[in-house]
Order: structure tokens, then sequence, then C-alpha cells
């Protein structure tokens, strides 16, 4: 066969420049942080790094969330008031007995699975509500998600309102509640340990299971999947509520890191997860990603917000450092794929 | 040496693309006021070469002459404006747009006022009606492209092309959609610009064609010119020699196949759309291969994608091995071990960014579910090569996305997907549209191949000899209604346009 014979006489040269290109945004990332580490050396310390590790924990986990929904030509705008409605949530279930400004004050002792629980049941509450919007009344996924997101926002700003105050913070976490967003387990912290198994079963679900393969068939043509006999309500609700699932999580761990919950958490995290996965390589048109990507992603993301702060630039400057990136990354990335003349 | 009457002279053109040569040393010479049909399979460079006089291309070697002056193309909007159009196979008009802006895109008439230019609608109207007019066509030029027939959009295209002042027309597949009549339509607006002096390149897969309107004929094989023909000189068997390099003897291969008892019948199909299909039935028999004929427009593919669940019927009944069965959705239709392959491959049959295995699996993955809702990977890698080897897809591995494969080969990846669904009736809509002459007839083979291991075929097509060459039996449609079964050993392609034609005023 005639590319076989050709994909042998590669030489050393193009082998490195295959290299590079599959590996594009991976050495975008060790170029970043080495320029950075260079420019500041403490950025490369320990203590700074699992910082951002964990920073990076909670947004892997939705990036990983609106990843699957991108696969499937979807996107999700909900995601950070989801993230927000999530992390009140659990927090008012896993405030001290005795807290003074308790939201729920008659609330008892509850076990720690529960706030979890409870966050993950809302979080998947929205994600059916937005595949159904989707799936049954064809709702285009930007406008159903945007409609959600208000809902959501509004939802949580209810729940957490007490007149004649209005919306009322969230504080006075139980210790072993914060323990999970902020401790250690065999010396790695556990969000660390919680986002890697994430990302594992949501490496799973998309490479290795039947709803994974229809998902990237769906995004890659939807006609097609049809005739294909693909169900396409049952897999759009799914990657909606798995979706929801994720933030669902990331806003209890978002709570639990930062012991405490407001009804502004999570705001335009959604925008920072499409832009990490799209980053990563996650295809807007869908049908094209990979987990790797979206967590490669994020870290660019968190990399790039932690090293501004380092190198000491201002608050604004970074804004629009930032979406320069965003744009100059995409950009970037996407020649592979334009037709060349 | 520039010749007088030739208008466009390619000279020793070569362009390469990464690990292929497209183009080698090619030189073609088109007369003013002629038709030159350019031939060959498909990957023979014809649609290189023509990007490359479009400005799409640039060759790597070589030179294009224009009326005696060479030029070089940096765009297709200098092609345009030197005198060179193209109407591309597949038309890509703005839909919810009127035909006049359509046209006019991108060098509105004007009305200027100072700085401020408003667009001129008068003027366009008037420009447009002239046109029309000109070219003997009843289009408006007020009603929106959505509104109108391929043949009518294809029209418009080659209006836009006359309205540039073209002397150079290329027309890339221009009849793949038309029906007989359009095609004769086509073929008069063809003549009228030849007379006007027009030279028009003509691309096509069809022999009968080429031998009616062409002038001379450029065959190429391998990115070369095999050679340029005045087309008296040609038969269709000379033209297949000359472009596979072989002797083809036999279009179709043989068939062993023996029809048996019916397996499936349809009785009494009505659409729920106005204008469809109305009242078929018919039986379909084990082993059988029917041919479903017809022009473009009869609603054959609307019938079978009916049929599969695919779109909503208002009557209408089926029978599977004597059983009643309904069927409302293609999860259905698949249950009952029916397989369609769609007649637009890229827009309904292929996941483009997918690779060949993901796609070969596609319809069958449930199949390989293993424990805790897994996927065995290692059984689906394993069908997918026995596929790859049995229908003998060239593709360099399963991993490989399907978009870099020739038409051929993705078709045989569909194939091959609805094989591994292990389907008993297979339905292939216009299954060798826009493959070429080598791999449609392999795809004929595995036709009859599955015929005789017994399944049974529906297989609609628009190529009468297609229809003749590999049917049992073929079932003409006309307007939405069956219009008669005839014999495939017995009949003539003038038995079936008689019953394609017969509601036809």
């Amino acid at each position: 066969m005639k590319s076989v014979a050709i994909g042998e006489q590669k030489s050393l040269g193009r082998s490195i420049k295959d290299f590079a290109s599959k590996y594009t945004i991976l050495l975008v990332l060790l170029g970043m942080v080495l320029v950075i580490g260079i420019v500041r050396s403490h950025f490369l310390s320990p203590d700074n790094l699992v910082n951002i590790l964990r920073i990076s924990s909670v947004r892997a986990i939705i990036a990983l969330g609106v990843g699957g929904i991108l696969i499937a030509r979807g996107t999700d705008l909900s995601a950070g008031r989801t993230v927000g409605l999530a992390a009140v949530i659990s927090a008012s279930l896993a405030q001290r007995s005795d807290y003074a400004s308790k939201l729920f004050p008659n609330l008892p002792q509850l076990a720690l699975c529960w706030p979890f629980l409870a966050a993950l049941a809302a979080g998947l509450l929205v994600g059916l509500l937005n595949g159904s919007i989707v799936a049954f009344l064809n709702v285009p996924p930007f406008i159903a998600t945007l409609g959600t997101m208000v809902i959501v926002y509004g939802a949580e700003s209810l729940y957490v309102d007490r007149p004649p105050m209005g919306a009322q913070p969230l504080g006075g976490l139980r210790d072993d509640f914060t323990n999970i967003g902020t401790g250690d387990f065999l010396g790695i912290p556990i969000i660390i340990l919680i986002a890697i198994v994430v990302a594992f079963i949501i490496y799973v679900i998309l490479n290795k299971t039947r709803l994974g393969k229809n998902i990237y068939a769906y995004g890659g043509n939807p006609d097609a999947a049809v005739v294909s006999g693909v169900c396409v309500w049952k897999n759009l609700l799914l990657v909606y509520s798995i979706g929801g699932l994720c933030y669902g999580l990331a806003g209890a761990l978002l709570a639990s890191r930062t012991g405490g919950a407001t009804n502004n958490y999570g705001m335009s995290y959604e925008l920072d997860a499409i832009a990490a996965a799209v980053i990563g390589g996650v295809s807007v048109w869908g049908g094209v990603g990979k987990v790797s990507g979206m967590i490669t992603g994020v870290l660019i993301f968190e990399v790039m917000n932690n090293g501004l702060v380092v190198l000491g630039v201002s608050a604004y400057w970074q804004q629009i450092v930032k979406g320069i990136i965003i744009v100059a990354a995409v950009a970037f990335d996407i020649q592979k794929y334009v037709k060349k003349r | 040496m520039s010749d007088i009457d030739n208008v466009v002279e390619l000279r020793h053109i070569s362009k390469s693309f990464p690990g292929v040569k497209a183009l080698d040393d090619v030189s073609v010479n088109v007369r003013a006021g002629s038709v030159h049909a350019l031939m060959g399979e498909n990957g023979a460079g014809k649609s290189t070469l023509m990007k490359c006089l479009f400005g799409i291309y640039e060759p790597d070697e070589g030179e294009i002459v224009l009326n005696g002056k060479r030029i070089t193309l940096s765009g297709t909007k200098q092609a345009m404006d030197s005198g060179i159009s193209m109407i591309h196979q597949e038309l890509h008009p703005i839909p919810f747009r009127s035909v006049m802006e359509n046209i006019w895109l991108g060098r509105y008439p004007t009305r200027n006022f100072g700085i401020v230019k408003l667009i001129n609608t008068k003027k366009m109207y008037r420009d447009t009606k002239k046109l029309f007019d000109d070219l003997k066509l009843a289009i408006d030029p007020k009603v929106w492209v959505k509104e109108l027939s391929v043949s009518k959009i294809q029209a418009m295209e080659i209006a836009r092309a006359v309205s540039y002042n073209s002397k150079v027309i290329i027309m890339d597949e221009p009849t793949s959609s038309l029906t007989e009549n359009e095609v004769d339509h086509l073929f008069g607006i063809i003549r009228k610009l030849r007379a006007e002096g027009i030279a028009i390149i003509y691309i096509s897969h069809k022999m009968e064609e080429i031998l009616e309107i062409a002038d001379e004929v450029t065959i190429m094989r391998d990115g070369k010119v095999v050679g340029t023909y005045p087309s008296t000189e040609l038969t269709t068997d000379l033209i297949i020699k000359r472009m596979v390099g072989r002797d083809l003897t036999n279009r179709f291969p043989p068939r062993e196949n023996v029809p048996g008892e019916v397996v499936f019948k349809v009785e009494g199909f009505t659409s729920a759309t106005p204008h469809s299909f109305k009242d078929v039935s018919f039986e379909l028999r084990k082993g059988e291969i029917l041919g479903l004929g017809g022009l473009v427009g009869a609603q054959r593919t609307e019938l079978v994608e009916s049929i599969f669940g695919l779109r909503l019927i208002k009557e209408g009944k089926i029978w599977i091995n004597g059983e009643e069965v309904s069927i409302h959705n293609p999860i259905q239709a698949k249950s009952h071990k029916i397989a369609l392959l769609t007649e637009e491959r890229r827009t309904t049959g292929i996941f483009p960014v997918l690779s060949v295995l993901d796609n070969t699996l596609i319809a069958n993955i449930g199949s390989y579910i293993g424990r805790f809702f897994l996927l065995n990977t290692k059984r689906g890698v394993g069908d997918v090569k026995k596929s790859i080897e049995a229908l003998s897809v060239k593709t360099p591995s399963a991993a490989t996305l399907i978009q870099n494969l020739s038409g051929g080969n993705q078709q045989k990846v569909i194939v091959a997907r609805w094989l591994l669904t292990d389907p008993e009736i297979l339905i292939l809509d216009e299954p060798t549209r826009g493959i070429d002459v080598g791999a449609k007839y392999e795809i004929y083979s595995i036709i009859a191949d599955l015929a005789k291991r017994g399944k049974s075929v529906i297989m609609i097509s628009s190529e009468m000899p297609e229809l003749l060459g590999m049917s049992d039996r073929i079932m003409v449609m006309c307007e939405g209604r069956a219009t008669g079964i005839l014999d495939g050993k017995t009949a003539t392609q003038e038995q079936i346009m008689e019953l394609a034609t017969k509601f036809m005023s």
C-alpha cells in the first residue's frame, strides 16, 4: 500500500515534526512552565505547583464534563452556575452544628456523603434538564443552556436568600468536609486524586463504552448517526447528565477547598472550561477530542493564570493576555485542519 | 507556437501533494467554441488539473496560457475575472437569499452617493432578467434559492458564469443529480454557449453523455494524459479501456444468485408528505436483487428511507417472512435485519473525523458490549480487519480517518458497517454514485456475492446499464408511484424509460 511505504521512508526531521505537531499543546505547556520558572524561580516551588494542581483539579472536572458535551456537538453555558448551585447546596449541608448563622439552624450533623450526594443530585438534575431541552425540544444547545444558566443562578440565589438580608455567603464548614479539598492522602492532595479518578472514568466512558462511541459518531455526523441506528435522545440525555454530575462534584469540591460558598461561585467557569477544552484540541464542530487534551488545556489555563500573577501582571492586563492566548492557541492549532493550497 | 483556435493551453503542468504526484507533465489544449470532456478514474487528476486552471491550486511547474497570453492565477476571483468559471459538482448557493443576489454576490451593482454605496436592486433585477432571457431560463430572479430544484440552481450557476463574460466554463459532473429531461435542457444550454464561442470543459463519468455532447475527449490516468481524441473516434469500451489501462471485458460480474421464497413485502406505502410516493407495493425474494429505477424526483430515496423508518408514512404495511412488522425508526429497522446504504455518502454515510474502525463498528456497536458495559475492543478490531480484507478496502490501517480514503473505499467501509449487523435485507441507494470504474466493479461483485449467499438486495440506481446489468427484477417508479416491474434479463432501456416517464406530460 502506497501510504505505508511513505510512512517507512519518514526521515528523522519529519519524525520530529510529526511529534511536535502531535504534542503541540503539551510542548506549549512545558514551554510555559519553563519560561515562567526561569523568570521567577519560585513559580517552580513544590508548594506553588501543588497549588496550581489543586485549583486545576476542580477546573479539570468541569472541563471533562463540558468536553464530552462539546464532542457531541453541544455546548454547556450552565456549567459554571451549576457548579455554584452545587457548591451552596453542599456547603449548606456541611456547616458546623455550632456555627452561629447556619442556613438550616435545626439541621443535625449529617454523614459526610450527604453534602456530596446532594451536590451530585443537583448537577444531575440540571444535566437532565439540559439534555431534555436539547434532545426533545430540539433547542440549540447554546440557547438551551443559556436559559438554564440563568434559571440555575436564580434558583441558587433563592436557596441562599434570607430576606431581608438577601443572599448570604455560607461559612463555618466542618473540618472533615473541608479536609477533602485541602487535605492529603498518602502525601497526595485528595482533591487531585479525585480529579484523576474522574479523568479515568471519563476516559473509559469516551473510549470503551457504546455511549462514548455513539457520542463521537453523533458529533462527527449527526445524520449518519441516525441512519446507523444510534438512539440520539438517549445519548444526548446521558452526555448532558454526565456533564451535570461533573459540575455537581466540582461544586462540592470547590466549597470544600475554599471552606465556603456564595451564589457567585462558579461564575463564568463554563467559559474557562470550554476554552481549556478547545485549547486541548476538542473540536467546537464536534466529533473530536481527547481526555488528555482536555487536561492539558486546563493545565495550560491554570499555569497561565498563576504565572501571570507570579510575573506581577496587573489583574486587568491578565484578562487581556488570557483572551489573546485563547484565540492564538486555537488559531495556531486549527492550521492543521485548514486545507492547504 | 500557440494555436489561435485554442482559448486555453495547459502546458506541462505538474502538481505534487505530500506523498503523491497528482499531476505529472500534463498538457491539454481546449479550442474556443468546443465541448472538451475530461475523463479518468477518480484520482486520475481531473479535479486537480481543473483546480489549477480555476486558481484554487498553484501548479508546481508548467504554464497556463489563456487567449495566447501566459497567466498566473492566485485565486478563484482572479480566474473568474480572467474569464474562467467553474460549476462545481456540489453546488453551494446561499439558500435564504434571492436568485439575483446569488448571481451578483461579491459584485452587486451599486448607486453611489459620495462615499455611501447602496445596492441598486432595480439594476440587479434587470440584469438578471436579461441574462436569463438570453439563456432561455424560466427562473424568477426574486425567489429564494431554496425554492429552486437542483437543476435550476445549476442553471443559475451557469448563468452566473456567463455573467462574468467567461470564455471557459468548467463543469464538474454537472448531471450527477439531474433527471433525463433536465440533462437535455442542460445540453441545450451547453450547445448555445458553444455556438457563442465559449469553451466548455466537461468532467463526467457518464460515457453516453460524453459521447453525445463532447467534441473532444481528453483521457487521464494516474496524473498523466493518456491522449486527446475527437469524440467521433471513441466508443464506451475504448474510453473505459484507456481510462483503466486494461481491457474491461465485462462491466458487471457474473451473478450466481437464485431467488427463493418471498421474504419481504411492502403494501400500500404512502408518504406522510404530500407529492411524495403513493400506494407503492412490492415483494422481495430471498437472494434476489431488485433494481429500483426511475428518474431523479421519482421518490425512490424517500420510499426506501421510509421503509427504514427515517421518514414518516401515512399508511402502509411491511411483512418480513410472512409476519407484519412496524418500523418507525432505524433502530427498529436494524432489529428486523434491514440495512440501508444511503444515497449521500458524505452527508448521511461517513463520519469523516472518525477512524475506519469506528466507522465500521458504529451500527453494530451494541454487540461488542462485554462486562461492566465496556466494549470488547479486541473482538471489534478483529472483525474490522476481517471486513477490510474481505471487501479489499484500501486503507493504510484501521486507525486511518475515513475522510482520507477515496470515495470507493469509503463506500466499501459503509457496506462493511452494515454487513456486520448481519442483515437479511440490504437497501442500497445509488451504491456506485461518484465512484470510479474500477471500484464500481468491486462494489458490483460484493452485491452479487451477497445475493448468492441468500441476502436480499434492493438497489436504487439512476444508471440504466447498472440496473439492467445487476437486477433480477426492476421496479420502476415515476412521480411517487410504482409504474411497473420488469424482468432484469429481458428488460430494455426503452422499457424502463417508458415506465419512468409514464405520468409526465
